[in-house]
């Protein structure tokens, strides 16, 4: 505990490690939904949310299965849990904003297969993180994708206007500023040492 | 071994169909190629591209989920019930991708250590999930044979163009053989994470502008 401080692991996850942007976690949503601010945004909070229950979730998971001695049925609990939450989000917006569930269309019940999520779970079990340090963790993660979709977000909206060739409109151009985003993520490595 | 194994599935198609048709294999290639044209499975694709050996490995991989998900998919369909298909196709999936990273941690555990938890990270490629869905829940064995072959050999081609380009460039070899001259300055960018976006942009821009081409003289 004494180097990995709390602190440090949400520098880690969110900046460092970037999950999008470092890890490539999340890409799909990441050039879906990344064309408008407004749902950048508040997809980065169904994200965030969905993170911290599925990681809460896959710690308690863990355990147990450590003490049946299952690991192997570890991913598809890990699965399992991931899609209910995501269930259970899905009706928590269709009935407070059905204007938001709209915008999300099919990507929200595409957070299942969002990597970033399962990824975290993975990555929180192989570090063994405790119950604490993994909400820490998620919440890291989930703030770092959240903040990688909005940048990414205002970019675009500014590019629209902007005259660019035929060939490269769409995905070309978006996976051109990730790297270029990617790359300027780079600078915060120095954080952690 | 997954080579192996889809070389056994291709001579039994052609036996069992009478007539083979290769239009569902052909498809996957080129015209709706998972990776430069539907633009699925990005995570996998960007990740473990850093080297042309992994990339290969990480194809295999998943043409072997996405075969036999497939298979067992397509001979369930007539008993999965509709609310609860997305569900079963993820469990169906899980379990194949349980038995993969096992199988590959037997092989070599050089390589499930490069690969890391991406291997893992199959469950939730967008492509396996979106061949269940899209094709194999409505159609016959055979073709969804056809199609998730198809499909895996355009995604491992897809990722092998992209893992060998950063590997050349950003180690100066391919296949861990180097070839360049020792004063040869590495690429370091091509094996960082920008790399990965830069290269598969570049790829993208490469199809879009073929098809355009295509497009104009036709």
């Amino acid at each position: 505990m004494n180097t990995e401080s709390l602190w440090y692991i949400f520098i880690s996850a969110s900046l460092i490690n970037n999950f999008v942007l470092a890890y490539f976690l999340g890409i799909c949503p990441f050039l879906g939904v990344s064309g408008k601010m407004e749902t950048a945004t508040k997809m980065g909070g169904a994200v965030t949310f969905v993170m911290i229950i599925s990681s809460m979730c896959a710690y308690g998971i863990h355990l147990f299965l450590e003490a049946i001695g299952a690991p192997f049925l570890q991913l598809i609990s890990f699965i399992v849990v991931i899609a209910s939450t995501v269930q259970l989000v899905e009706m928590f917006i269709k009935k407070i904003s059905p204007a938001l569930f709209r915008a999300l269309g099919i990507f929200l019940p595409l957070i299942t297969t969002n990597c970033a999520i399962l990824g975290l779970a993975l990555f929180q079990t192989n570090k063994g993180y405790g119950l604490l340090e993994s909400f820490v963790y998620a919440l890291g993660a989930g703030a770092g994708f959240t903040l990688a979709l909005v940048l990414i977000a205002g970019l675009r909206e500014q590019l629209e206007f902007a005259e660019v060739p035929g060939i490269v409109k769409g995905t070309a151009l978006t996976l051109l500023i990730a790297g270029i985003l990617s790359l300027s993520f780079m600078g915060f490595a120095g954080l952690g040492s | 071994m997954a080579e192996q194994d889809q070389k056994n599935k291709k001579g039994f198609l052609a036996t069992a169909n009478g007539q083979p048709s290769t239009d569902e294999f052909i498809k996957g290639l080129w015209r709706d190629n998972p990776v430069f044209v539907q633009v699925l499975g990005m995570c996998p694709v960007l990740a473990v591209s850093n080297t042309a050996m992994n990339a290969l490995a990480m194809g295999l991989a998943t043409t072997f989920v996405l075969l036999m998900s497939n298979i067992l998919v397509s001979s369930l369909r007539n008993f999965i019930p509709k609310q609860v298909r997305i569900a079963s196709y993820i469990l169906i999936i899980a379990t194949f991708v349980t038995i993969t990273d096992y199988l590959i941690q037997a092989i070599s555990v050089e390589l499930h250590k490069s690969l890391g938890a991406f291997i893992s990270l199959i469950v939730v490629n967008c492509l396996i999930l979106s061949r269940a869905e899209a094709f194999a829940s409505k159609n016959t064995i055979g073709k969804s044979i056809q199609d998730a072959l198809g499909m895996g050999v355009g995604f491992t081609f897809a990722l092998f163009c992209l893992g060998a380009v950063r590997e050349v460039f950003g180690s100066g070899s391919i296949f861990g053989f180097s070839f360049f001259p020792e004063n040869f300055q590495d690429w370091v960018v091509m094996i960082l994470p920008a790399g990965g976006f830069f290269t598969l942009a570049i790829w993208l821009l490469i199809f879009n502008g073929a098809k355009q081409r295509k497009l104009k003289t036709s």
